[in-house]
């Protein structure tokens, strides 16, 4: 099975602040890790290919930096990782990220399924992996909680919805997007670090995706972010004194006065 | 597409199993006034098979129902909802298209925006309108909600966007108002539906559906131990209402996660929202901080969600809920 | 304190601390209250190639020494010295092979124990031999094409779920502790059963019990090195593993440092967190310097093991005594710090305590070691006199 998994490089926490002066983020001093999300996509990748056989290829669409996160993917036990780098592709919304990925997808025909996480922890939109599998016109499930089987042109997966699960079938090749209720990631091992830090990591840009300018970057971009903010907390409460008698007390009767009780 | 001529709101009514979901209500209530803003019509989409009540789409506040109905469409086939919907949008060019950020949603609106191709905004937590350049001004949390983000579509039309469920508030329903139901067609031979659903599964196991309690007893990490969440239960039986959880606490596998509310969970908006050994984590307060009472209970004084707390007792859990319970059920 | 790790070193310790923290934490408590063999983390440790670092390169390993050892040893240990304990047992039981094993021997065990498919065992302790090993009694009778094992080995770490047991056995009685070879038992050999599983104050994730032999036939070719030699060897291989155990008392020093640091700057009396306060403040100081003491020390002695040095015993045995004091002192006085919470079995600090004082204890009672210290001194005396 020939398996490719898209991931992105992101800030290690949510915890980030806007620089009040130029209202952009504050990324001084912050790690950077693989989106969590997308570990899950990494580990399914591996285990089809453990089970099946193949290749499984990891590629992100990202600054220089992002390197790193296909070299820990490496360390895991991805077999390739390709990095998709250019100032061009810069200020990409999801559908100019989704453009630029399915050209690299292009040259990495043939392959059979392309897993994605379900959101990533900065932009939180989920619409990369449903939009990439229609500029690929590839069939897509999202939401993946467990793949039953593969056979050679189809599979049988389990995705979650609000109340439970629904079983679908697929033909192959296909895009998905999991959930972390799919598998629990492993650890990197001694010799995969070492692997991966005498790995080559191939950079393609405009050049070598042979890119539409107006399909990729802030100019491929629909949406633009015209301000970002800090939401505001303001503690509207009242914190209830006392021993616990009387705070218990206290609360029952502002929820009587309140209507409810 | 540019962005002449596009005119028009459009609300996607998702409907599961011949019912249609509030959240197509929910919007409906922001559309209007969205439309209104404009000066503009509100459509609603609906596709599925013998829908209940479509009716009460207008007096929600459509002016129009699209009405896709035919058996194929009945469970919500992907494929097939998302071509029929890239048509009526190409055939008749709204300037906004709102749908639920639901499974559902989530899932083939972006494949819908993709096609046209436009741009989307996928779970907002506010819309509004700048009237005078026609731009929708789509809200929603990044970072896990640490940071807002405005977005806009300037060019591409229609401007798209998904709403969580119980972030705008149905109205009531206005039974005088007046619209026009039109019956699209599906001719079946023009689709291929790839993928197939073999069978749905439920996974409720509560009687009351957390999206739809008045009251929700939520627990986090304080509560230590899957048994302690006994007590959880019992005092959301005493008040009739139903079990929360953090995403904490369904990772731990205390409680399953049809309980989850947060941002990779479900977003609930009772009227009385109590947290129970809940720190308030930002991840945790986007699904839960529109209720209308919100009561925090919580043995650390700089715990985050005494900041969105109503009402707020700090102190040992342990002893709070119990006593609680205990003093609830002798009313 | 900069230690100079090499980067492969560095690499090792991030990711046996990453495996502590995102495997072990989560299960220690449950663990210890259960007496479990942790089967789940040995293989996270094998998928990692955690087991292949203090293999050699030519038997699929990665080539490490003592101090690699120690680095994982350490890290396991800050979470759990349980764990650690399984996995370090695994270095004695392989160094047997590794320095005295012929190359069909090394070719037909270290692979698989690199991978982390077989655990072993060490066994030379009897109810009758602990500090006098050379009390044992256990016979290894020659026999045609092999030998017949006769009796029991008590107290052993990773019993019954090892898959290779090297023994310290008498194939020469008369001759006392001359008399005395290695012999490698493979689990599920005839004649070769398990007694009970021990109850233990502490490490209790890790399984030690009785290996019992009745007329258990073994073959020539488990011989490991010559015969007689038994003894000789089981003294160098301490030697070579004792830093080892040093690593898991620092490492358990350092868990319960950590954990008393947190308390006091969280638990508020008087209106204060109770860090403010001198004779708190005096407490953790003396912990601090303890444990990086410590941790030098055992750097320090690994490191002489790893340069191929002949005389290892005193810095191996300096390593390990003074190391297993400090866990001991160090876990007393975090329970002391963490008051009445600290005694709770909810919290994790009191198993910290249970758990440093086996470290006292075996591999080479610290009694032993100060009388085999001081007996060097002599010698030095002796020879400068």
């Amino acid at each position: 099975m020939n398996i490719v998994v898209c991931l992105k490089q992101v800030p290690s926490t949510t915890q980030v602040k806007i620089d009040p002066e130029t209202n952009t983020l504050i990324r001084q001093g912050i790690e950077n890790i693989i989106n969590p999300f997308d570990t899950y996509a990494i580990e399914e990748g591996i285990r089809l290919r453990e089970r099946f056989g193949g290749r499984v290829t990891a590629i992100s669409m990202g600054p220089p930096q992002a390197e790193a996160a296909l070299r820990e993917a490496i360390s895991l036990g991805v077999d390739e990782g390709i990095l998709l780098s250019d100032p061009a592709f810069a200020g990409a919304d999801t559908w100019a990220t989704s453009c630029t990925l399915s050209m690299a997808l292009g040259k990495l025909e043939p392959y059979d399924l392309v897993i994605c996480g379900r959101q990533t922890l900065d932009g939180d939109t989920g619409q990369v992996g449903p939009q990439l599998a229609e500029v690929l016109n590839l069939p897509f499930i999202a939401y993946v909680s467990q793949i039953e089987e593969i056979a050679d042109d189809h599979m049988r997966v389990r995705r979650m919805v609000e109340d439970g699960y629904e079983i679908m079938e697929s033909p192959l090749p296909a895009v998905l997007t999991v959930v972390k209720e799919i598998n629990t990631p492993r650890l990197p091992s001694l010799r995969g670090i070492a692997r991966s830090k005498s790995a080559t990591i191939p950079v393609w840009g405009s050049k070598e995706l042979n890119a539409d300018p107006g399909k990729v970057g802030l100019a491929g971009s629909f949406t633009r972010v015209m301000r970002i903010f800090s939401p505001q907390r303001v503690c509207r409460g009242e914190i209830f004194q006392g021993d616990v008698t009387d705070q218990v007390d206290c609360l029952i009767g502002r929820l009587k006065d309140d209507g409810l009780l | 597409m540019g962005s002449d001529n596009f005119r028009g709101v459009w609300v996607f009514a998702e409907q599961r199993n011949g019912q249609l979901k509030s959240v197509a209500y929910e919007l409906l209530a922001r559309g209007r006034e969205l439309a209104d803003a404009l000066g503009t019509e509100l459509s609603a989409v609906c596709c599925g098979h013998e829908v209940d009540d479509v009716n009460s789409l207008i007096a929600h506040g459509a002016d129009r129902v699209y009405l896709v109905a035919i058996p194929e469409l009945a469970d919500n086939q992907e494929d097939l909802l998302t071509r029929r919907l890239v048509e009526l949008i190409q055939q008749h060019r709204p300037e906004i298209v709102l749908a639920g950020a639901t499974a559902l949603g989530r899932a083939f609106i972006p494949r819908v925006a993709a096609a046209l191709p436009t741009g989307l905004s996928a779970d907002c937590t506010d819309l509004d309108v700048d009237a005078d350049k026609r731009l929708l001004l789509q809200t929603k949390p990044t970072f896990g909600g640490n940071i807002m983000a405005v977005i806009t579509c300037p060019a591409a039309r229609p401007q798209m966007a998904t709403v969580r469920p119980r972030v705008f508030s149905r109205r009531e329903p206005d039974s005088s108002r007046r619209g026009e139901i039109i019956n699209v067609d599906f001719k079946r031979e023009r689709y291929t539906s790839r993928t197939r659903l073999v069978e749905f599964v439920a996974e409720i196991t509560e009687t009351v559906k957390i999206e739809e309690a008045d009251v929700i007893v939520a627990g986090g990490r304080g509560l230590e131990k899957a048994e302690n969440f006994e007590m959880i239960k019992e005092l959301a039986s005493v008040m009739g209402g139903a079990m929360g959880a953090t995403r904490a606490v369904v990772d731990e596998g205390w409680l399953a996660y049809p309980h989850q509310i947060g941002q990779t969970g479900k977003t609930v908006c009772p009227r009385l929202y109590i947290a129970v050994g809940i720190s308030g984590a930002l991840q945790h307060v986007v699904g839960m901080q529109t209720s209308e009472c919100i009561v925090a209970i919580n043995d650390n004084p700089h715990a985050p969600i005494f900041e969105v707390a109503t009402y707020g007792i700090v102190g040992d859990l342990f002893q709070v809920v119990p006593l609680l319970i205990e003093k609830l059920k002798k009313r | 304190m900069e230690y100079f790790l090499s980067e492969e070193q560095q690499t090792i310790k991030s990711l046996a601390r990453k495996i502590a923290e995102e495997r072990v934490l989560p299960v220690r408590a449950e663990l210890d209250e259960k007496e479990e063999f942790p089967w789940a983390i040995i293989k996270d440790l094998a998928d990692a190639d955690m087991f292949r670092v203090f293999i050699p390169q030519k038997y699929e390993g990665l080539g490490g020494g003592c101090l690699e050892l120690c680095l994982v040893v350490e890290e396991l240990s800050r979470a759990c010295g349980g764990v650690a304990a399984t996995y370090a047992v695994n270095a004695l039981g392989s160094y047997t092979l590794m320095e005295y094993g012929t190359e069909e021997q090394k070719k037909k065990y270290l692979p698989d124990i690199a991978a982390g498919k077989k655990l072993t065992a060490f066994a030379i302790s009897e109810p009758t031999a602990g500090s006098d090993a050379s009390a044992i009694k256990m016979t290894a009778e020659k026999v045609a094409g092999g030998y017949r094992l006769n009796g029991t080995k008590q107290f052993i770490t990773n019993a019954g779920e090892a898959e290779l047991y090297t023994l310290i056995v008498l194939t020469d009685p008369a001759r006392g502790a001359r008399g005395a070879s290695a012999i490698l038992v493979e689990k599920g050999t005839p004649g070769f059963t398990f007694g009970k599983k021990e109850k233990k104050m502490s490490i209790r994730a890790s399984a030690t019990g009785e290996l019992i032999f009745r007329n258990c036939l073994v073959p020539e070719e488990n011989l490991i090195g010559k015969e007689g030699m038994g003894f000789i060897q089981a003294m160098r291989l301490f030697d070579r593993s004792r830093p080892g155990i040093g690593a898991q008392a620092v490492g358990i020093a350092q868990g319960a440092l950590e954990v008393a640091v947190d308390y006091a700057q969280q638990r508020i009396q008087f209106g204060q967190p109770i860090i403010s306060l001198p004779v708190v403040q005096d407490m953790l100081a003396e912990m601090a310097i303890q444990v990086e003491a410590a941790r030098a020390l055992v750097y320090a002695a690994a490191r002489t093991v790893d340069s191929g040095a002949r005389k290892i015993t005193e810095a191996s045995a300096m390593a390990k005594v003074f190391a297993s004091d400090v866990a001991m002192k160090v876990t007393t006085d975090a329970v002391q710090i963490c008051g009445g919470t600290g005694y709770m079995k909810d919290y994790p600090v009191e198993k910290m305590m249970r758990d440093a004082k086996i470290t006292q204890i075996y591999e080479g009672a610290n009694q032993i070691l100060r009388n085999a210290i001081a007996v060097e001194l002599r010698k030095r005396k002796a020879r400068t006199a």
